[in-house]
């Protein structure tokens, strides 16, 4: 128990759970299990860029990608508009995401490298373009996703939502490759020190490369699922997930000073960003009332997660 | 401790100061009188900057009391010193680039504050230039940040000179030429003779020993955190100042080969100077005082051979950093994460690191290297300094690169781990790997092969076998001449 009390995702399940049991206290049961499928689902795009958002921040101060947004709106327009909603080029079009992410990954440590922009600068002039790239292939059309991809990301398998599982599976590997590989290693250490990482050997610029690409192909691949999931992609859909992809990392507890992360924490995380919103629609509270409480809550979580720490060391 | 110099303007008396087990300073009594130059010298390490932050405030002797007109001063602080009209100037810069020269003047004097302070300053921080520097061209109105870096060093002595109402009574002179032309530098040297002349006192450290030769009017030696000699003026020759310097304890001599046939497994060429290179097996030595492009050649030899976007299986070089909490060591890991870095690559398989393997490597190194730790699990940081620095000697050493780049890298370790490394490095030298040892300590020159030594950034001598030894080593880093 108090192994498990040390770590410092546990306080962003806590945070879920009880927000959850406060919610289903007042419809007394009525639609829990709509509520979970709910929480599961939206969760799960969170957890998808969040875990992105995650590996960047690992690389320590000034690390942040800002185009995840833009990423995630020029995914889903660009690739709804070539499967045309035609099932049989649904794989096609994951294919074509990806390359989506890989350039913008690309495009954004040129900048940081060649230009030697700071990332927070540089990604965001980079969602600039490509969110203008983004409007002009979606032109105002809307179109319909593959049916087959439609019914995917909206049915369940064995009562959990399927995006749940795919976000799961991602987790897992995002998992292993931060704690059981070489890679993982080396972005805490650059974390950590940049300075002590490069004279320990490590391929520094490789290593923050691959990072930025992989956060890029993750929001890529969230925007494709979700504009499918949504019924089609549309030029806003990724604006809550800037501040949410970040949001979720910290309350998962993952430093933001960098060096130290953790995968758990993103779920916990992003499950209570949902519930809390949906806990407060339940009450029946007005717009403004419900903002600031987000707010507050946030910061509670914040606090009470940073004072665990503070008093351990 | 009775006073033996009731006229001094500031007198140390058995000052003591401790860095862990090191002692920076070991008993050492100094007093400055009015009208007196002290020339201080020693090689790095001899405690010369420790005794300059005793008598300017900045650093209270663990053991020891400190005079001044006759009164012991306890306690004792920046402040005080000020007030004594103690000045300093440091070898590194110390102004605000930001700022202009008026204003940097008026954060130095204190007391200068009220309307119309500006006219004030520029007023009092002019005439200073104007009697240190005639003919300096510097506009005291402009921003720091302008200046190249000699202005600077003449703003800071300017500063130092002036008089604010609380007159310069010593001023202390780190290094005060280091990056003033010959032309300024006499310019200087006759400014400090004329307020010697007029009573003021100034401690001048240099590394040009014919600076402290023709103006001192005493010369003092350290070494080792001891005072070893002091003379009057004329009382040492440019060779008996060298000599006096050296170490006086006798060496043995360590088992030196010839490396003359082997291959060169490292090789650089710098700007006007000498070319470098490292056989196999060979402890290569980079000596001279700090800071005189040791370090920044390690640097590019470094960057020259590590990867920067693909890990390299086989790497060429590896580091071992003297500055640990800069560049060596990673706060939030265990002993055995910041141990294995360098080498995960070794110790994973199909991508995936093996615990296993990780955990007897740690346990291999921890025996071999003698890491003072109950388990190699806990925290980096519970370990005492010198133990740190066997971690990342342990870092260095557990890689399969056939060169090892070394950083000053005994700095904060005790004797005894000190003498377990060279043992190490010796065994590892005999199996074929190369060493290549930048230190400041003269006695691990004499573990080395072969020694470059280093002038303004460029290699000015090149030392083998017996010819390494602590005169020579001295000779080449002051004159810049072949040994």
């Amino acid at each position: 128990m108090k192994a498990l009390l040390a770590k410092p995702w546990i306080w962003s399940f806590i945070a879920a759970l009880s927000v959850w049991l406060a919610t289903i206290a007042v419809t007394r049961g009525a639609s829990t299990v709509g509520l979970s499928q709910a929480a599961l689902t939206f969760a799960a795009f969170s957890v998808l860029v969040g875990i992105g958002q995650m590996f960047v921040i690992t690389l320590g101060p000034g690390n942040i990608d800002l185009s995840v947004p833009a990423t995630m709106t020029l995914a889903g327009t660009v690739t709804l508009k070539y499967m045309d909603g035609q099932n049989g080029l649904i794989l096609q079009g994951l294919g074509i995401a990806i390359m989506v992410g890989v350039s913008v990954g690309v495009l954004n440590y040129a900048l940081i490298k060649a230009l030697r922009i700071p990332p927070i600068i540089a990604t965001l002039s980079m969602s600039f373009i490509v969110q203008s790239a983004a409007i002009w292939t979606n032109r105002g059309l809307r179109i319909k996703p593959p049916q087959v991809l439609a019914d995917f990301t909206t049915l369940t398998s064995f009562g959990i939502p399927n995006i749940a599982l795919i976000a799961l599976l991602i987790s897992i590997l995002a998992w292993v490759l931060l704690h059981r590989t070489p890679y993982g290693r080396w972005i805490a250490a650059i974390g950590q020190s940049l300075p002590a990482a490069r004279m320990a050997g490590i391929a520094v610029d490789g290593c923050r490369f691959v990072t930025y690409l992989l956060c890029a192909v993750l929001a890529a691949i969230c925007g494709y699922l979700l504009a499918c999931f949504s019924g089609g992609a549309a030029l806003n859909m990724g604006t809550e997930y800037l501040l949410m992809s970040i949001a979720v990392v910290v309350i998962g507890g993952t430093a933001v000073a960098g060096g130290d992360s953790n995968v758990p924490g993103i779920w916990g995380a992003s499950l209570f960003m949902f519930l809390v919103v949906s806990m407060l629609n339940t009450y029946g509270l007005g717009a403004g009332v419900r903002l600031i409480m987000t707010g507050v809550i946030i910061i509670t979580v914040i606090l009470l997660a940073s004072g665990r720490k503070a008093g351990a060391r | 401790m009775p006073l033996s110099h009731p006229s001094a303007v500031l007198e140390v008396a058995n000052a003591t100061v401790r860095f862990g087990e090191v002692r920076a300073l070991d008993g050492v009594s100094l007093a400055i009188m009015p009208g007196e130059c002290i020339g201080l010298v020693g090689h790095n390490g001899a405690g010369k900057s420790t005794i300059v932050a005793v008598i300017n405030g900045s650093l209270s002797p663990h053991q020891g009391e400190i005079f001044s007109d006759s009164t012991r001063l306890a306690p004792y602080g920046i402040g005080v010193a000020r007030s004594r009209g103690v000045r300093c100037v440091f070898q590194e810069l110390s102004l605000c680039p930001n700022l202009s020269i008026v204003e940097n003047t008026r954060i130095m004097h204190r007391n200068l504050g009220g309307f119309g302070w500006r006219a004030r300053v520029r007023g009092i921080i002019a005439a200073s230039l104007d009697a240190v520097f005639p003919g300096h061209g510097i506009d005291v109105g402009g921003p720091v940040g302008a200046l190249s870096i000699a202005q600077r060093q003449m703003v800071e002595i300017a500063m130092a000179f002036s008089d604010s109402g609380q007159p310069p009574r010593l001023v202390i002179l780190d290094e005060p030429t280091s990056s003033l032309d010959a032309g300024l530098a006499a310019q200087l040297l006759a400014h400090v003779r004329r307020f010697v002349a007029t009573g003021g006192a100034v401690i001048l450290i240099s590394h040009m020993l014919n600076e402290i030769l023709e103006t001192a009017s005493r010369v003092v030696v350290m070494k080792d955190g001891k005072i070893v000699a002091e003379r009057g003026a004329g009382g040492f020759d440019h060779a008996g100042l060298v000599k006096a310097m050296g170490s006086a304890v006798a060496h043995q001599a360590a088992a030196r080969r010839s490396h003359a046939a082997t291959e060169p497994v490292l090789e650089l060429s710098l700007p006007k100077s000498q070319p470098f290179r490292a056989c196999k097996g060979e402890v290569v030595g980079l000596a001279g005082l700090g800071g005189h492009g040791q370090t920044r050649m390690l640097l590019a030899m470094f960057d020259r051979h590590s990867p920067q976007w693909w890990p390299r299986r086989d790497p060429a070089v590896t580091f071992v950093a003297g500055d640990r909490r800069e560049n060596g060591i990673f706060d939030l890991w265990s002993i055995l994460k910041n141990m294995t870095v360098a080498s995960l690559g070794d110790l994973s398989r199909r991508g995936l690191l093996q615990d296993a393997a990780e955990t007897k490597r740690g346990a291999d190194w921890k025996a071999r290297i003698e890491i003072r730790t109950p388990d190699m699990e806990n925290p980096i940081l519970s370990l005492s300094g010198g133990n740190q620095q066997k971690v990342l000697f342990a870092r260095a050493l557990s890689t399969r690169a056939p060169v090892v780049l070394m950083d000053d890298p005994m700095r904060g370790v005790d004797v005894g781990t000190k003498q377990e490394v060279y043992g190490m490095i010796r065994a590892e030298a005999e199996a074929g790997r190369t060493f290549v040892w930048y230190s400041t300590e003269m006695e691990e020159m004499q573990l080395c092969d072969r020694v470059y030594v280093f002038r303004n950034g460029a290699i000015v001598a090149e030392l083998v076998g017996d010819a390494i030894s602590e005169q020579d080593i001295l000779r080449a880093s002051f004159e810049g001449a072949a040994a």
